[in-house]
């Protein structure tokens, strides 16, 4: 399991769909470990009754259907399915609908779903879920992408609730941006990362905002990790490779 | 039930298991209902040796460069299958090595030796113009075994060679000036037994440099492919040059960097001499220009491609107003407070 994710770090992000599919074929009894440890790209469904989009994932799926948060049906419908509690089901709207707008001034479009479920801890989790397209075809503003795609997957383990609940954080970022001119050519950086934060926040101020602090604040810092960690790293070693035309005259000769 | 996903590479279909839901993973502890979740018929799905050896053949072939040891032994581990694996090593290393064009030390002090199908005479024997020698390699391995001389049939003409080892020369200074770690050869693929004016032939100009930290987690790589036709009947030398860079950072994570480029550029058709340091030159300048737009495109990151993404902070350049009298009117609150109508 191990050597499987080893691989998967190191296959090109942008074929990971296609990575995964050949380690559970090759590992079918580590299917369960293998699909819930490695994300892939999120895909999306229509919901039959609003025709609103929602994001498919193993926390609204079961079987071959998932569930849609604006209508709570089962697409395609199923008997016999698991849905929140009445109460659970009453925050799971209103997250839904706060973090549209949330989504709304951070991502400037594109599509999110929130799904809540009990745990076996009287407590429960959450899943926020985004998926923004900002290819210039798709929904990006400025144009410059020819192909980008940024996916999040927060999920979050809420305590039972005392005065202070425990939250638990675990994010995930998937990141593929491709510019493409003629004077520069091809030009394509993808990625994902993943992170933890655990924090205990006063229940008064209620769980969306908690929860909805804590995304923000790792959201955040995932892409500013992205931005400055990652892609910096990556230029780094290409100039390490070929330093920029300055640097030449200072250096030394090689022996 | 089972979806089939067909892969875009080798056409092949991978059984995509829907699998049953009761596990033992840290986060799906949490479903209630564990027994309602549907189970899957695990179909049986043993793959066939053969379609075994492409997936593990898929693996080699997408490492990153220099890691493809690190991704083998992996490999290992989870074929559990040493035939297969050695089977699908054989076939993926060769295909590796080239178009990655990775540098071998010649036994006997004869320098490195690059792996380019530009070089190729036959299975594992690869041609160092520099040198006149041959190399004989073992892919699996990674490593030049032995060394023999090229025999005659095997270089170019004493008029062929001429334009070759000037332009050898002339790029052996650039790569030592401009690469810390590079290595580059120039081999003739076209026209080799052309023996004097009055013929085309075709020279290729290769560099090849890589950088491997692992302990730092990081690799990358660059590879530049010059092809120079020598038009006889037009006195002119067209130059075709193609750039691939790729670079990896996997602490945490998995970060890869993928830019290519093509460029055309020509110039006169000289003497031996002239010709070199004119070629050289261009593509001195062509390399400097796309390693400066790489730059470009790096600066511009965080400010216009980054944001179509996401935007570092809401137009309103705070952060979202999470807080609310009651959890219920938190929506409307929050609509009011950022003046959007509802």
């Amino acid at each position: 399991m191990e050597a499987a994710m080893g691989l998967m770090r190191r296959m090109p992000p942008r074929h990971s769909e296609t990575a995964l599919s050949a380690l559970l074929s090759l590992l079918p009894h580590n299917s369960s470990d293998l699909l819930s440890q490695v994300d892939l790209p999120l895909q999306v469904l229509s919901d039959d009754d609003s025709g609103k989009r929602f994001i498919l994932c193993e926390y609204n799926r079961d079987a071959d259907s998932y569930r849609s948060p604006w209508s709570n049906k089962y697409h395609p419908r199923l008997e016999d399915a698991p849905y929140p509690s009445s109460k659970l089901r009453q925050l799971e709207i209103e997250a839904n609908d706060i973090f549209t707008v949330y989504c709304d001034q951070y991502y400037e479009g594109g599509i999110s779903s929130v799904y809540m479920w009990e745990d076996d801890n009287e407590g429960f989790v959450a899943c926020f879920l985004v998926k923004k397209d900002g290819s210039k075809t798709g929904q990006g503003r400025r144009g410059y992408l020819e192909e980008g795609t940024w996916d999040a997957i927060h999920v979050i383990e809420v305590g039972p609730e005392e005065e202070t609940t425990r939250y638990c954080l675990t994010s995930t970022v998937m990141l593929s941006l491709t510019t493409d001119d003629v004077s520069s050519g091809t030009f394509s950086l993808s990625g994902s990362i993943r992170r933890q934060m655990n924090m205990n926040l006063p229940v008064a101020d209620g769980h969306l905002c908690n929860m909805g602090k804590m995304i923000e604040e790792m959201e955040g810092k995932l892409r500013n990790s992205l931005d400055q960690v990652y892609f910096g790293k990556t230029r780094e070693m290409v100039c390490t490779l070929r330093p920029p035309s300055e640097v030449l005259p200072m250096r030394l000769p090689d022996s | 039930m089972t979806k089939r996903l067909i892969t875009p590479l080798s056409g092949r279909v991978f059984f995509f298991l829907n699998a049953c839901l009761l596990l033992e993973s840290s986060l799906t502890h949490c479903f209630t209902n564990k027994s309602r979740k549907k189970v899957m018929a695990e179909e049986e799905t043993e793959l066939s040796d053969k379609q075994k050896k492409e997936i593990a053949k898929w693996f080699l072939l997408n490492a990153p460069a220099g890691e493809i040891q690190y991704v083998a032994k992996d490999l290992k581990s989870v074929l559990n299958n040493d035939d297969v694996y050695d089977e699908a090593a054989s076939e993926a290393f060769p295909v590796y090595n080239k178009s990655h064009m990775i540098c071998l030390e010649m036994p006997g002090r004869f320098g490195d030796v690059l792996v380019t199908s530009y070089g190729e005479l036959q299975g594992n024997e690869y041609l160092d113009p520099k040198t006149a020698q041959v190399a004989i390699v073992d892919h699996v391995k990674q490593v030049c075994t032995e060394v023999r001389p090229a025999s005659d049939e095997e270089l170019p003409t004493p008029y062929v060679e001429e334009y070759r080892c000037a332009l050898e020369a002339e790029m052996l200074k650039y790569v030592g000036e401009a690469y810390p770690k590079g290595s580059c050869s120039v081999y003739c693929i076209n026209g080799k037994d052309v023996e004097g004016p009055g013929y085309d032939f075709e020279l290729v100009a290769v560099i090849s440099a890589a950088r491997l930290s692992p302990q730092n987690f990081c690799t990358g790589s660059w590879q530049s492919i010059w092809k120079i036709e020598c038009k006889d009947d037009i006195q002119v030398l067209e130059l075709k040059g193609k750039f691939q860079v790729g670079a990896h950072y996997f602490e945490e994570g998995n970060v890869q960097l993928d830019a290519k480029h093509e460029c055309r550029d020509s110039t006169m058709f000289q003497s031996p001499d002239d010709s070199a340091i004119a070629i050289a030159s261009l593509i001195r300048h062509h390399e400097t220009e796309y390693l400066a737009s790489l730059e470009a495109s790096y600066l511009n990151l965080p400010d216009a491609t980054f944001k179509d993404l996401r935007r570092k902070l809401p137009v309103t350049r705070t952060l979202f107003p999470w807080h609310s009298t009651s959890q219920f009117s938190l929506t409307r609150e929050i609509s009011k407070e950022l003046g959007i109508g509802k």
